[in-house]
This record gives structure tokens, sequence and C-alpha cells, in this order.
């Protein structure tokens, strides 16, 4: 494989932002017929350089050779053109537009110069069965999850016969079942030929499915190595640049028994709360100090249940008891009012407001609970803002950088930090850690310890089963939009367990009730 | 592992959100005739509708152009005074003494150019679109007062012709060619949007011009493309105003480009882009119509009766596209 000539070489890139140096010296190349990772931590400058070679961005310094040519693109339409086809790192799709245009736009069949639809439609449904996912194509594409929105937009990648194809995170919104499938398709355009770029946070994934890893850190190359011959902790250690050891402390801690927590009244008790097509009647309590985690497959109506609890949607039926008084959670000004902060799975849509800075950011939802009036001071903001800038290591570190311009993990811990900063009493959790690097998710965890030992209590949503377990006194399963058990976290749950019940969902466990 | 049960969407998400607006204003349609047919005998009669359409149909060519603006999320501003200044470039030309279809063509190139210009300025320097059409608005008021003070009258055979001309049926209903004109915009232009891939693109930049952009469509083609199109139309609607007064007029048109706007507005396409169709368009301005034939009849009303309902009319279409977006979520 390797002695074959590579597809493409990248020489020598730098690419400076204002007071960033996003790429410094980088050299990548990518062979026909192989899935090459690229790895490294929350603003290494991974997706910099996917954007650098389709050219998004301009490159400061530096030499790009595509097959035997060299290239600078003027931007994706003409990378696209050249055979470099790209999925970037935050979905990219028209919501406006029907999944199956969404798929074809830009390279649409025609007949008679105008667009057949028809034969789009037809050609949609056919390349979204290889994905296994069978959806109405002519709906608009924002009416479905942000799942399905990721596997259009792979679909739309793969469609195009490229040379090169490059995914950036493809599987950060993914569950288990879509990454396979998704690997399996891979798999298959590898051997036809096809280089792949691959950028995960993921390292099971990486060592399931890449060929060869290279190794970014702060913007520069660490190396390039085949993966055989580069064990788990030498890559984590390449990334971050030192050992880990923060990983490993999270479980030696002691942590307050379940039972003692759930002497006192419930913090929230929601019984037989239901809304039509999201989610079936569940009874859920949360005490003070504990962490409830929420286990399902995607689409399985966790998202649903966060939603409720922090009224972004409205109830059908049900009732909610807050500190046991009887309460309505209609709508989110109630739900913070309440105490409750709710960190959203979508980023993108519902969190981040790009053109704010990083401090404006954080404060926001603080600033909202206390009323747009009470201005909170200047120094208070800085403490703040630093705090969780440091608890989170946040980079680049300087509150005043507009969000738009951080790397899409960093701007997942600007979020975080917004929620963290109002000390509600129940934080809502939903992939908190998605697309965030090993270390910083390590981070991310602790904290979580830490706010609940103190008394917050959290709701814990997570496609990663490792962590839920990790860090939940008790677990909710969910399946098929019902909650059809709550475990409670002892030494007799574990990992096959819970998937047992995911699968099955027929073991009900009515223990902790 | 399919996820396909878990995916597909509940039945009720399967109404026609995107056409709820287009099916509002029709349904806003047909009660505004039944009003007029309950109380006037003659409203009745198939040459009101015609008349609508006589007296609107520049209103409505140029308001197709401006579908495609707002399609993209952009907003044109120019379009009245570049309608005003064909007329009067024509008026002025043909008074020199240039032949009819010499005339024709030029007064057609003009409009479109300045549009063209006002695409560029928008995309290369990345201006607002407001700003930069605003400019155009005033520079071809000015030039219609560069040209002359005063009206201009046309006299020239061929537009007498196509000012008079009427086609009509034997029961004695007529159009007149401007009708004719604005129908065939109109088709062109819901040809162009549904099945070409420019049309595609309108809609996608509307929707997100960022992905669009990743997506490798062409986002500067397409906004030029949008605001010469803008232009075309303007400068079509500007000779068909100049068959319906015979003259050039330095003040006609003054804030028509809000008529226009409110018509897009009312007829579903939403502001911000992405979502509209041109059958809309066509809806929303037989209202404005609808509305002025209605305080005629009425006599009694004063048209600034007009002004008001179209007023209350668009609050309540911003209203309704507010609410549906919300949904949509
Ligand atoms: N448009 C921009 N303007 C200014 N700085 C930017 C811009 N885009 C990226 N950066 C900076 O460049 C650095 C590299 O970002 P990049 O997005 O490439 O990181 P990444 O490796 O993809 O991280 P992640 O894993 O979080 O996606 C970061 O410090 C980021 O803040
Ligand atoms: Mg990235």
């Amino acid at each position: 494989m390797t002695d074959s000539r590579p597809v493409l070489t990248m020489t020598g890139i730098s690419k400076s932002f204002p007071g960033v140096r996003a790429l410094h010296d980088v050299d990548f190349r990518l062979f026909p017929g192989e899935v090459h990772a690229l790895m490294g931590e929350n603003g290494a400058g991974k997706s910099t350089l996917i954007k650098v070679l389709t050219g998004v961005y301009g490159i400061d310094e530096g030499v790009i050779i595509l097959g035997d040519e060299q290239v600078a693109f003027s931007g994706p339409m003409q990378a696209a053109g050249a055979g470099v086809s790209t999925v970037y790192q935050e979905v990219n799709l028209c919501p406006n537009l029907s999944v199956a245009e969404n798929i074809f736009i830009g390279r649409e069949p025609r007949r008679f110069g105008a667009v057949h639809w028809a034969e789009v439609r037809r050609r949609a449904r056919a390349l979204l069965t290889r994905l296994d996912l069978d959806i109405d194509v002519t709906a608009p594409v924002a009416s479905y999850s942000l799942a399905v929105q990721q596997m259009v937009a792979i679909a739309r990648a793969i469609d195009v016969r490229a040379q090169v194809l490059i995914l950036d995170e493809p599987t950060s919104s993914l569950d288990a079942g879509e990454v396979e499938q998704l690997f399996r398709i891979m798999r298959q355009l590898r051997d036809e030929g096809i280089a792949i770029l691959f950028v995960t946070h993921f390292l099971d994934q990486v060592y399931r499915i890449a060929d060869r890893i290279t190794v970014l850190r702060n913007g520069t190359l660490v190396g390039e190595y085949p993966t055989a011959e580069l064990p788990q902790l030498a890559l984590v250690e390449k990334m971050i640049g030192k050992d880990l050891d923060v990983l490993e402390r999270i479980e030696e801690q002691p942590r307050p028994e379940l039972a003692t927590l759930e002497e006192g009244t419930p913090f929230v008790e929601v019984s037989q709360l239901s809304r039509r097509g999201a989610v079936a009647p569940f009874s859920l309590t949360i005490h003070a100090g504990e962490v409830v985690g929420l286990a399902g497959l995607l689409g399985s109506g966790r998202t649903e249940v966060a939603r409720l609890f922090f009224g972004a949607d409205r109830a059908d039926h049900g009732d909610v008891a807050v500190s046991g008084e009887p309460a309505s959670l209609r709508n989110p000004v109630q739900a913070i009012n309440q105490g409750i902060g709710f960190c959203s799975e979508n980023r993108r849509a519902e969190g981040i407001i790009p053109d704010l800075t990083v401090r404006e950011n954080m404060i926001l939802a603080m600033q909202a609970a206390r009323g747009w009036l009470r201005r909170i001071p200047r120094r208070r903001q800085d403490e703040l803002v630093d705090k969780y800038i440091k608890a989170l290591s946040i980079r680049p570190a300087n509150p005043d950088m507009p969000v738009r311009n951080l790397s899409g993990g960093n701007q997942q811990k600007v979020l975080l930090a917004r929620w963290l900063i109002t000390e509600p009493r129940l934080l809502i959790l939903d992939e908190p850690t998605r697309g965030i690097d090993i270390g910083a998710k390590a981070e991310i965890q602790k904290l979580v310890v830490q706010l609940s030992d103190g008394g917050m209590a959290v709701l814990f949503i997570s496609a990663e089963l490792e962590e839920v377990l990790r860090l939940s006194h008790k677990i909710a399963v969910m399946r098929d939009r019902e909650m059809v058990a709550h475990l409670v976290n002892d030494d007799t749950v574990d990992a096959d367990r819970v998937m047992q019940t995911i699968a099955t969902g027929t073991q009900r466990e009515e223990a902790n009730q | 592992m399919s996820v396909s049960s878990l995916t597909t969407r509940p039945s009720w998400a399967k109404l026609p959100r995107r056409q709820m607006p287009v099916l509002a204003t029709l349904a806003l349609l047909l009660v505004m005739y039944g009003i007029g047919v309950s109380q006037y005998q003659a409203f009745s009669n198939v040459q009101v509708i015609f008349n609508i359409f006589i007296d609107n149909g520049f209103l409505l060519v140029i308001a197709v152009g401006m579908t495609f603006v707002i399609l993209t999320g952009g907003i044109d501003l120019s379009v009245g005074s570049v309608a005003a200044m064909t007329a009067m470039v024509s008026a002025w030309l043909l008074q020199s003494g240039l032949p009819a279809l010499l005339v024709l063509v030029i007064a057609l190139l003009i409009g479109p150019l300045l549009g063209f210009l006002m695409g560029c300025a928008i995309h290369f320097f990345d201006i607002q679109p407001f700003i930069v059409t605003l400019a155009g608005m005033f520079f071809a008021r000015g030039m219609c007062t560069f040209i002359s003070n005063a009206s201009i009258p046309i006299t020239d055979g061929f537009w007498t012709t196509m000012s008079q001309y009427r086609i009509g049926d034997p029961r004695g209903n007529f159009v007149s060619v401007s009708v004719i004109v604005a129908f065939v915009v109109v088709l062109v232009a819901a040809y162009v949007l549904a099945y070409t891939r420019l049309g595609r693109n309108v809609y996608a930049i509307g929707g997100n011009p960022q992905s669009a952009l990743l997506m490798g469509l062409p986002l500067g083609r397409t906004r030029i493309a949008v605001y010469t199109i803008s232009g075309l139309c303007a400068a079509i609607g500007g000779i068909l105003l100049s068959f319906y007064t015979l003259s050039g007029a330095p003040l006609i048109a003054v804030g028509m480009e809000l008529d226009v706007i409110a018509a897009v507005v009312i007829g579903g396409t939403v502001l911000t882009g992405g979502s509209g169709y041109v059958f809309g368009t066509v809806l929303g301005v037989l209202v404005l119509g609808v509305i002025q034939t209605l305080i005629t009849f009425d006599g009694s009303l004063n048209s600034w009766w007009t002004k008001i309902v179209i007023g209350g009319l668009l609050f309540a279409f911003i209203l309704l596209q507010r609410l549906i977006g919300i949904r949509y979520k």
C-alpha cells in the first residue's frame, strides 16, 4: 500500500488566523486505498487542515499536490470537481430543502436541461438504502434528527466518484449500528481505491478502521504512524504531549451511596409525563446530588425526555413536582426559574451564538436568569469566565474571541460552561462530551462528579455507555421512545447488562422504586 | 441495525407546512372575492378579474423578480425606480426618433445591467443588499429627473398599439398585452425556480448560505444572477408601465418597491429566504388588486384604506410565517 504513490501530498502547510497560529509547517500524505485517521486534541488544527485543502481558507505557506498536479482550490466547488469530496465537521445541509435535494443539489440528474426530480428521488432512496436508512426523501432535512442529517451529508459525499473522501468527525452523532454501517461503506470505498481521511475523537474507532494515523498537536505535526505500530496509550501520549492519568482517577473517589441521596424529597419528580409522537408516559425522580444517566440508542427518546424536563417541548400529560411542590415546566423560562439548566446536544442550531465572544456566550444564561436589567459586574464576569476557561481547558484561552473562530470541540466546552456558570440545581447534559477530545472528556467527567458531590442534580445523556456507567448513580433505559427500565448502578450493572436491556427492553428493574 | 422505525416522521408532521402560507393566501383571496361578489353584483363579472390583471401586470412582473431576490434572503429596493427609469428612457429615446425595436432593446438592457452591478457589489464587497439597492434606487430615480423634469408623452405607433391592443373572448371580456407578458414571465420564472440548477441554488442559499458554500454551490454567481433577474423584471415592468401610461414620468412608481415586497410576502415567501413560490406571488398581487377593487367599488372609502388593509395583512402574514417557523423546528 505504502509503496504506491500518494494521491495527495501536503507539504509545509502553515495557516494563521489573527492571533492564532492554527497550522505550522504541517506535512500530510494520503495514499489511494487507505483509511487515514487525523488525530489531535480540540483545536489542534484538524479541521483547518481540511479546510485549507478544499479551499475554504487560503494557505499562508505550503504546497498541495493532488495526483500529479499542484493545486490551490478556490473553494469546495472546485475541490469537489477535482475529486475531493468532503463532509465538514458541523453538519452542513440546507434545512429548507428535501433530503433528496440535499444529496444531489449542484449535480442533479437532468433531462432536457431540467432537473429530473423522479430520478433525484429514486437515486436518493437507493443511496440511503445502502446506508440502511429508510426515510421519506421528500421531507425537509430539518425535520430529521442530527444523526439522520449526518447520514444524509455522508450520502451526499459518497455518491460522488471521488479520489479523496474526507470525513471530519462523521461519527460523533451516530449510534453504534450507524457507525458500523458507515464503516462497512468506508471499507468498500477503500477497496475500490479511494483514499479516505477520517477524523474522530473515538480511539476505538480509529483502531477498527484506520490503516494509518497522523497526529497533530497545537498546529504542528507530531508524526505519521501505521496503526498497527502505535498502541492506544502511545497515541494518546502523542496527542496530548503527556501521559494521561486523570482518566483513571474518577472511579477511585468514594461517592455518596444512592440510598442516602434518595432519603429526602426529590428535587424533581415527574410522573406519567408524555408527549405525543415524542415519548410514551414515563416517571422519574431526581434527587439533589444524584447523577441520573439516560441510556438508549439514538432516536430512542433520550433528547425528548430532556426537552420535557426543560420545558423546551410541552408535555401533553403528566405531573411535575419540584422540591415536593406541584410545579409546571411548560417553557424554558419556568424551568430556569426552578433552577434547571439544559445543555443541548445541537450546539449549532440551539446553543452557541457564533458572533458573540466566548465571554458573552458564557454569561448569556446567567444574565438571562438575573434579568437583563441587572448586569453582572465586569469583575465577576471575568472571574467566572476565567475559571471555566481553565477548568475546561478552552483554547485559545481568550475570552474576547468570537466563538465562531473556535474549533468544534472548544465551542462545545463554551456551551457547557454557559450552564455551569448558572449553578443550576438540576443540570441536564445532552451528549456533553460529543466531539470533545479525550483529555477534556475526562475533565468534564471529573467536573460532573464534583458538581454532584456538591449537591447538584444531573441528568446525564450520552451515547457512550462507559461514560454513563462511570458517572451515574442510577440509569434509566430508553427504547423506542419508551422508558423501559430503571437500573440502580451498583456492582451488578455493567455495559453488557445495559446493552441487553436496550436491545430487548424486557428486563424491568423496579428495585429502586 | 436500522433506525428506520425511529426516524419515520409521525403523520401529523406530513402536513404541507411549506405550502401553508400559500394556502392561507389562497383562502384569504377566496374570502375577499366572496365578499366582493356578495356585496356588489357587478363584482362577479369576469372582466373584474381581468381588470385586476390589466392594472397590475407590471406589478406582477416586478414582484416575480423580487421573489428570486427574497428567496435568497436578500432584498431589492431599486425596482420601483428602475421601472420608472426604464419608462423614462424609452419615452426619451422615442421622442428623439429612434426606432421602437431598438428603444425596446436598450431599455431592457439598462435594468439588468444595474442589477448585475448591484449584485457584484453585494457579493464581492460583502455589503448589505439593503444598502446597495437603496443606493441603486436613488441612482435610478436621479437618472429619471436627469433625463427630464417633466413627463414625456409617448406617441410612437408600436407603443400605442401595444397599449390599446385587446385580446378578448366573444363575450366581450378582454385582457391587454401586458397581462400576456406577465403570464409568460410567471411561467418562465416558475420553471426556472423548480427545474433548473440556478433555481434550486436560489433556495439553497436562502436556506443556509454557509452550508450552500460548503456544499460546493456557486454562491456568488447565484447572488449576482438574482439581482440581474430582478433588474430585468423591473425593466420589463417599466416597459409595461409605459404601455399602460403612454408616457415616461420622473416621479411615477415612487414607493412601488414596497408594494412589491408586500405582495411577495403576502404571497407566502419568507423574508429570511429559502421558502416561497412564484405562484404565491401571483396570489399576493391578486390580493392587493382585489383590495383596491373592493375599495373602488365601495366608492365612499378613501383610497388610503388600501394601504391600511395591506399594512394589516402584511403584519398578519409575517406573524403567520413566524408561527409556522417556530413549529418547524
Ligand atoms: N475562522 C477562524 N478564525 C480564527 N481562528 C480560527 C478559525 N478557525 C479555526 N481557528 C482556530 O484554529 C485552531 C484550530 O482549529 P480547528 O478547528 O482546526 O481544530 P480541530 O483540530 O478541528 O479541533 P476539534 O477537534 O475541536 O474540531 C483553533 O485554535 C481555532 O480557534
Ligand atoms: Mg474540528
